[in-house]
């Protein structure tokens, strides 16, 4: 149960490589089963036109699963997160196409704090619009 | 129409442990996409120095919430679900939830505000074992779109 990433090695100022996650709408249906939000406004363009959206959008939490898989994908281990958080500062609108949306996501190394511990900031896009904001995951490293 | 702020401090408790299983952990990381073996495989987590699979770090919003339906819905909160999106999440760990967990939450609604036209509500969620030990916090943060107008 430890991080393959050593405090260490890490510098404040280092990135992480963006990696891109694609969302389509079946993702979105998968989503809403496993999670149980079966907002209307995930998987029904009728309904999500009709309360002022653009079109369906996806789960803030799906975008934030994402960033989730970017920081334990590159920190090793999934309980080497011990604090995660995010603002949703934009939709990610998600096309009834075979494409659907892509999210890219980058990080930073922001802090290094006491206890091998980090603090990675990330960056969230989709299309020309910037998904996440404040979003930060506090990272217990070896 | 402005949310009841009498409901600010008001707590929730679930209704009954919500108990963490391996296919749950496993179906719930499919959807995200996320392959990783210590979600899906035991063996893979004992390797890992996990007792069992454990639950990818956003797992807790699956149960987290599940006492505060009620609180919710209440017509006297004034809360339209129509207009609500995710505002904020945040997850405060104390360890990883894995498998086996029986997991026991009390919600409180922190605060209710408004910004511009837009209602926010705080609901902060400690999550614990059964017999008492604190596994994590959780804050989400929903808003209701035109609320305040």
């Amino acid at each position: 149960m430890a991080a393959t990433v050593k405090y260490d090695e890490v510098e404040t100022g280092q990135e992480i490589p963006a990696a891109e996650y694609r969302v389509r709408r079946v993702d979105l249906v998968r989503y809403a089963g496993a999670s149980g939000d079966f907002n209307p406004i995930h998987w029904n363009e009728r309904h999500a036109k009709a309360v002022g959206l653009p079109d369906v959008i996806a789960h803030g939490m799906y975008t934030m699963a994402q960033g989730g898989r970017f920081v334990t994908d590159w920190a090793g281990d999934p309980g080497a997160v011990v604090e995660y958080g995010v603002r949703f500062s934009s939709m990610v609108v998600v096309p009834d196409d075979d494409n659907g949306a892509t999210i890219t996501i980058s990080g930073v190394i922001e802090d290094k704090r006491e206890d091998k511990r980090v603090v990675v900031a990330l960056t969230a896009r989709s299309g020309d619009a910037r998904v996440l904001s404040k979003a930060r995951a506090v990272v217990q490293l070896s | 129409m402005p949310l009841n702020r009498d409901f600010v401090g008001r707590t929730y408790e679930s209704s009954a442990p919500y108990e963490v299983s391996r296919v749950k952990i496993s179906e719930f990381a499919t959807a995200i996409g996320d392959s990783n073996p210590i979600y899906h495989d035991r063996r893979a987590a004992v390797a890992a120095g996990h007792p069992d699979v454990v639950a990818p770090p956003t797992f807790p919003i699956v149960f987290s919430l599940l006492g505060t339906g009620d609180a919710l819905a209440d017509p006297d909160l004034g809360l339209n679900f129509a207009m609500v999106v995710h505002g904020e999440q945040r997850f405060e760990y104390e360890r990883p939830i894995h498998a086996g967990d029986e997991l026991v939450c009390t919600s409180t609604i922190a605060e209710i505000r408004s910004v511009g036209r837009n209602e926010f509500l705080t609901l902060r969620s400690d999550v614990s074992t059964t017999s008492g030990e604190l596994v994590c916090r959780t804050y989400n943060i929903i808003v209701e779109r035109g609320g305040a107008a």
